[in-house]
């Protein structure tokens, strides 16, 4: 096992897609001479040069729609959003064409597509710029979404993103690029899309989390393990959507207790869809409410003492878990 | 000494930008067509050829407003200097965007408004608030993310608004202001108020559709706006050439019939005159104005920016036309000011943002009932 990154396990599945199939490219802003603005291109186009490693024009729309058209007519191309903030110039192209393209030509045109950047909060860059759109792009069919949390995750599910023939909505996450793991350093290491994992196991109480509220999960966890000897399950759908429903109705089967962890806000989010779930499945099963931990119902506030109030923190998932176990 | 302070030394192929592909014979509407340049060669040439034009202009302009724009270019130039002194203390945080090298155009061009006029711009907004009176103090203290803030310190360094002062704020969406400016300009028309919206944004924000379409509609209708380009020739690390297949920003409005100028933002002078025969324009009819203002920006994009994509040579031969040494040479040669009354104006600027810094410091953090306020009324 290499230890990396998630910001070079993102590179090396890039790299390795661009090796193996010439209809690989990868286009966006500062993607090509500046190495990419968190560096996830880093090296790219120096190796493979102009024709698989693009620098765009500030032109969201314009370019998403380059690669959708791309997309239909045979390439498979990786757009990257500098964030996923900007990638709503670009809604018209993702939401109205590459989600309906196979359907409203009857199967014929598929768009093997991916979009991807960072997703959510970073360090205090307010309003515009701290959106968590994954339950956004999960609201409508023919998209695919997938938020890795750990550098193997990463590296195995954007290379299945890449040879997915549908459009991927790929959300990282800009502080968790420079997370270490160990990540298979197996020929063809692929993660398949869809399929949860499980972080962590335990039997009192189960954690759903994705992204950047995995790490704070498992801190959580950990520490509601030592304090009052519970043991929590902490689960990482991977991919939004489809979701692995299976994954955390057997796993509240066994816990009979659930809090969902997003970065999101609450209203229409994934996780109003889980804990819709966990009611239609194991509703029988359930010890306590549902609860749920999300960014606060406001636009992100520039002050870092605001931006903390609303963002999850482990303090409080552990008082969340504290009460669906009546402790 | 922050200036140019995140270059480091590179072999990138920035070096020369190459001359505006666009032909020098096209003519601007409504306007003498300016001169077109990319070249710093050619703009220090253009400027010497111009430089009577800009002394004629001090000589019938009053001399306390001279004092006052040299005031406010030194005020901004030493604001941003301490914002990034401090933002190397971890005391402003998120993106921080510099205006150095570029407070001709802020000055020049809002100097010429009414207090009633409109004024919109993007993330690189500091001292654009500042030249439309918000104080320093409420400025630094939204760059900390105080309470003291002009926005309570909900917003940071990238959105200052003030109601008052019809400031209509900072925008971090590149180009998302293009289109909230050009609906102000149809309120005023609407409204017939007679106020003009001064509208500014980046070279790299005209690749994106909302410009073309913002401009298309100014024209159809007839909007009192002034576009304002402010061609620091790149777009974070992507120079304007890499970006952009016609090179004129300023014919770019011929395409609507637009009237426009290409105007020289190291020379605020310049940039006041253009400035002006776009307001009368604005007043006159509510014709728009596509002004493009060449300029250079000094720092980097933000300020992790660590800017390996241009030389330092390149950055030099820029501050060598820098606006505040041009201004002052020519005040000192009209003698409107001389060296004791620069000296004057450095301290006063310096005092104003050491009590910008104090203020800052002490203001609290924004209470935690602020969070959930605001967010609908
Ligand atoms: C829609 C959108 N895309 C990308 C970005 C990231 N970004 C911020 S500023 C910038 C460069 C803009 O350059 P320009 O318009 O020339 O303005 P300047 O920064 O030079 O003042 C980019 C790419 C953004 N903020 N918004
Ligand atoms: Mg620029």
């Amino acid at each position: 096992m290499a230890v990396l990154t998630i910001r070079d396990a993102l590179n090396e599945a890039l790299r390795e897609e661009i090796i193996r199939d010439e209809n690989v490219f990868v286009m966006g802003e500062e993607v090509a001479e500046y190495d990419g603005a968190y560096k996830v291109t880093r090296g790219l186009w120096k190796e493979f040069g102009d024709k698989r490693v693009v620098d765009t024009p500030i032109t969201e729309l314009g370019f998403a729609a380059i690669g959708v058209g791309a997309a239909m007519a045979g390439l498979r191309p990786v757009i990257e959003f500098m964030t996923w903030n900007f990638s709503i110039l670009a809604a018209d192209q993702i939401i109205n064409h590459a989600a309906k393209m196979l359907y409203m030509s009857g199967g014929q045109f598929k768009v093997p597509i991916v979009f991807r950047g960072p997703n959510g909060s970073a360090y205090q860059v307010s309003s515009q710029h701290s959106q968590a759109l994954e339950a956004l792009y999960a609201n409508f069919p023919g998209l695919k979404v997938v938020m890795p949390s750990t550098p193997a995750d990463a590296k195995g599910l954007l290379k299945s993103a890449i040879r997915d023939d549908n459009p991927v909505m790929f959300l990282e996450q800009e502080r968790m690029y420079g997370i270490k793991g160990e990540v298979p350093e197996e020929d063809d290491f692929l993660i398949p899309l869809g399929v949860a994992d499980v972080k962590r196991e335990g039997k009192d109480c189960t954690i759903v989390a994705r992204s950047m509220t995995v790490p704070m999960a498992l801190q959580a966890a950990e520490q509601i393990q030592n304090e009052f000897d519970v043991s929590v399950e902490v689960i990482d759908p991977r991919t939004i959507k489809p979701l692995d429903v299976d994954a955390i109705v057997g796993s509240v089967k066994k816990t009979n207790r659930l809090v969902v962890v997003e970065e999101s806000h609450a209203f229409a989010s994934v996780g109003a869809e889980i804990s819709h779930q966990i009611m239609e499945n194991a509703f029988d099963y359930l010890d306590a409410p549902v609860k749920r931990i999300s960014t606060a119902e406001t636009p992100m506030p520039y002050a870092k003492n605001l931006e903390a109030l609303a963002l999850p923190s482990v303090e409080k998932i552990v008082a969340a878990v504290k009460d669906v176990c009546y402790l | 000494m922050p200036k140019a302070a995140t270059i480091q030394k590179t072999t990138a192929s920035a070096g020369k930008v190459a001359k505006n592909g666009a032909s020098k014979n096209g003519k601007a509407l409504g306007t003498a067509a300016a001169p077109e340049f990319a070249d710093v060669d050619d703009a220090i040439a253009e400027y010497n050829a111009r430089r009577s034009a800009q002394l004629a202009a001090i000589k019938k302009s009053d001399k306390k407003l001279l004092r006052e724009m040299l005031y406010q270019m030194v005020l901004g130039r030493r604001f941003e200097e301490k914002c990034a002194e401090v933002y190397r203390m971890g005391k402003i945080g998120g993106f921080c965007h510099l205006y150095i090298g570029q407070e001709a155009i802020g000055v020049g061009s809002m100097m010429m408004l009414e207090p009633t006029d409109m004024v919109i711009t993007s993330y690189r907004d500091h001292v654009q608030a500042m030249i439309k009176g918000m104080s320093p103090e409420s400025v630094m203290a939204e760059l900390y993310g105080r309470e003291g803030g002009c926005v309570k310190g909900k917003g940071g360094s990238m959105h200052m608004f003030s109601k008052d002062l019809e400031f209509y704020g900072g925008h971090g969406i590149v180009g998302g202001q293009i289109g909230v400016g050009t609906g102000m300009a149809y309120a005023a028309k609407y409204k017939n108020s007679g106020q003009v919206v001064l509208c500014f944004f980046g070279e790299a924000a005209v690749n994106q559709g909302i410009f073309h379409e913002s401009l298309n509609m100014a024209q159809l209708w007839k909007l009192p706006i002034i576009y304002i380009c402010e061609n620091n020739q790149y777009g974070m690390g992507t120079s304007q050439k890499r970006a952009m297949s016609s090179r004129s920003i300023a014919r770019k409005a011929e395409a609507f019939e637009m009237a426009n100028e290409f105007v020289d933002g190291m020379d605020v002078m310049a940039v006041r005159g253009a400035t002006r025969r776009a307001i009368e324009r604005a007043r006159k009819d509510g014709s728009p104005t596509l002004l493009e203002v060449r300029a250079y920006r000094y720092m980097g994009h933000s300020m992790s920016d660590p800017g390996n994509y241009r030389t330092r040579d390149e950055i030099l031969k820029y501050q060598e036309r820098d606006p505040i040494v041009l201004f002052k040479d020519s005040l000192k040669e009209s003698k409107v000011l001389n060296d004791k009354d620069f000296e004057k104006i450095e301290q006063e600027a310096n005092d104003a943002v050491d009590r910008a810094v104090k203020f800052s410091d002490e203001s609290p953090y924004p209470s935690e009932a602020e969070l959930l306020t605001d967010v609908l009324t």
